[in-house]
């Protein structure tokens, strides 16, 4: 039934990709993913792994070589994280578009400039619309958990669609923490080996990226739009399998604290974990405080967020990136779109918080809850903890 | 269903593919011309170099060893006639 270890998250996502028999490794290496892939090539080296590990060049080959080796019939993974993913940035339009699936961490990481390694959501959330599969997750167990069901979710039939698992940088690629390593007779009966479709095959050729002329282009991306939408009931399902393979429980959508309350926040990644704290002392405190975590991101779970939100009046989103000269933060945008012109829709209040590594404390989402509630967190969005002399 | 649209998107093959390899050949091209090379025999010295050069690929040698073009796919680019080391193509309008 798996075993126990304190594992830095970094080699847990390593061990999954091991558990889950990938043949094709190809990585770049950039801080805060570098530990995973690292860690992989060593395996690769020993003969731990039987796979192919390809040292390139830059995340634009990486992500170029993973694609070649999807389109020849490989299960792939690689990893990466801020300006890497922006490096990647092209390609990943490509991967999508062409319906190769594979599996990619990204350690998120602030953007420069100015230069910082340390963590925030900018990196991902400038590759929204890539046509991924795109999933947070709030701790090393889940990380690794999430891992292997985006290889199934992934080479599902039904949808044929690579797949990002963010992890935060640092707070949780380089934290060690109390892991559960399935065993991989275990992973084997999850995961069965990957069938792809279509594959370059000399025998049965086929021609994959051909030109979309105005006649088709717009047919393709709608055929893409429906794989993507179409994705969420099988990333349900798979989670819900793993739940009863594994009895770890995973939804598209959490809800912690006080069901039906009317101040909820709305975290995405390890900050959820924190605010969790805060919103247990809140509620200890007689307040009227609930949170709702999103963990599946593209596509987005509309239905199961409304449910979990149902009853409440404020929303607090809470943004881990900023979008300059933009209404408000991504996550925040995507709600008011979702709440517009239904009836009862709460308030939506969006503070951007945590920026290139900045910590947000359980005091601060205290505090948060305190000027919600006196409705002095107003305007389209507030930047938390912002040194001013205005201030 | 759009005019401007050849297939449903449900008709499409997975991620766009073509599973019918070497379908470019039935792309008429030929219809894109607007001018239209035109071979003086007495110049020409069968020397194949408008064959090599043309992007299309679509120059062939005939039974009596000159170089013609195949109309369903030459666009009319003129690089034939420039490359020519003779002057013996000359490009026409297209219709004259």
């Amino acid at each position: 039934m798996g075993k126990r270890v304190g594992l830095e998250v970094s080699l847990a996502v390593a061990e999954a990709v091991k558990l889950a028999n990938v043949d094709v490794v190809s990585a770049y290496p950039i801080t805060p993913q570098t530990h995973i892939v690292e860690e992989l090539s060593v395996y690769v080296a020993s003969g731990e792994l039987d796979a192919e590990f390809i040292p390139v060049e830059s995340e634009h080959s990486a992500m170029s070589a993973a694609l070649g080796a999807a389109a020849a019939g490989a299960r792939v993974y690689t990893a990466t994280a801020s300006q890497g993913l922006a490096l990647m940035h092209e390609i990943l339009f490509i991967v999508s578009g062409m319906r190769m699936p594979m599996v990619m961490t990204v350690a998120n990481r602030a953007l420069s400039a100015p230069i910082s390694i340390w963590n925030d959501h900018g990196d991902i959330m400038a590759e929204r619309d890539i046509g991924w599969i795109q999933i947070f997750a709030e701790n090393g167990q889940e990380a690794l958990d999430l891992t292997l069901c985006a290889f199934k979710i992934a080479e599902d039939k039904r949808v044929l669609l690579p797949m990002i698992v963010n992890i935060d940088g640092f707070t949780l690629s380089h934290v060690i923490e109390p892991v559960i390593i399935p065993d991989h007779a275990e992973v084997d009966a999850f995961l069965p080996p990957y069938q792809p479709v279509l594959k370059l095959d000399t025998q049965n050729p086929v021609t994959f990226g051909p030109v979309g002329v105005p006649e088709v282009y717009t047919e393709a991306r709608k055929q893409l739009e429906q794989a993507v939408i179409g994705a969420k009931p099988v990333v349900d399902e798979v989670l819900a399998g793993f739940g009863a393979a594994f009895d770890r429980q995973y939804k598209l959508v959490e809800q912690n604290g006080k069901i039906g309350a009317k101040t909820l926040f709305v975290t995405m990644g390890s900050l959820g974990e924190t605010c969790m704290t805060a919103v247990d002392e809140l509620m200890a405190e007689g307040q009227d405080a609930g949170q709702t975590r999103i963990r599946l991101w593209r596509p987005f779970p509309e239905e199961e967020f409304l449910a979990a939100c149902a009853g409440a009046e404020k929303l607090v989103v809470i943004d881990r990136a900023l979008s300059p000269g933009a209404v408000c933060g991504p996550v925040a945008s995507e709600l008011k779109s979702l709440f517009y012109g239904r009836p009862g829709a709460p308030e939506i209040i969006n503070v951007i918080a945590g920026l290139g590594g900045r910590d947000v404390t359980v005091r601060e989402f205290k505090e948060m809850f305190a000027l919600a509630g006196s409705g002095k967190l107003s305007g389209n969005y507030m930047m938390w903890g912002v040194e001013s002399h205005a201030s | 269903m759009s005019k401007q649209a050849i297939m449903a998107w449900e008709d499409l093959a997975l991620g766009t593919a073509i599973l019918s390899p070497g379908n470019a050949k039935e792309l008429r091209t030929g219809d894109w011309r607007s001018l239209k090379p035109k071979l003086d025999e007495e110049k020409c010295i069968k020397c194949s170099l408008c064959a090599m050069y043309c992007p299309e690929f679509c120059i062939s040698v005939d039974a009596e060893g000159f170089y013609r073009p195949d109309f369903y796919y030459c666009k009319g680019c003129g690089v034939c006639a420039n490359e020519c080391p003779k002057d013996a193509i000359t490009m026409g309008k297209e219709g004259e």
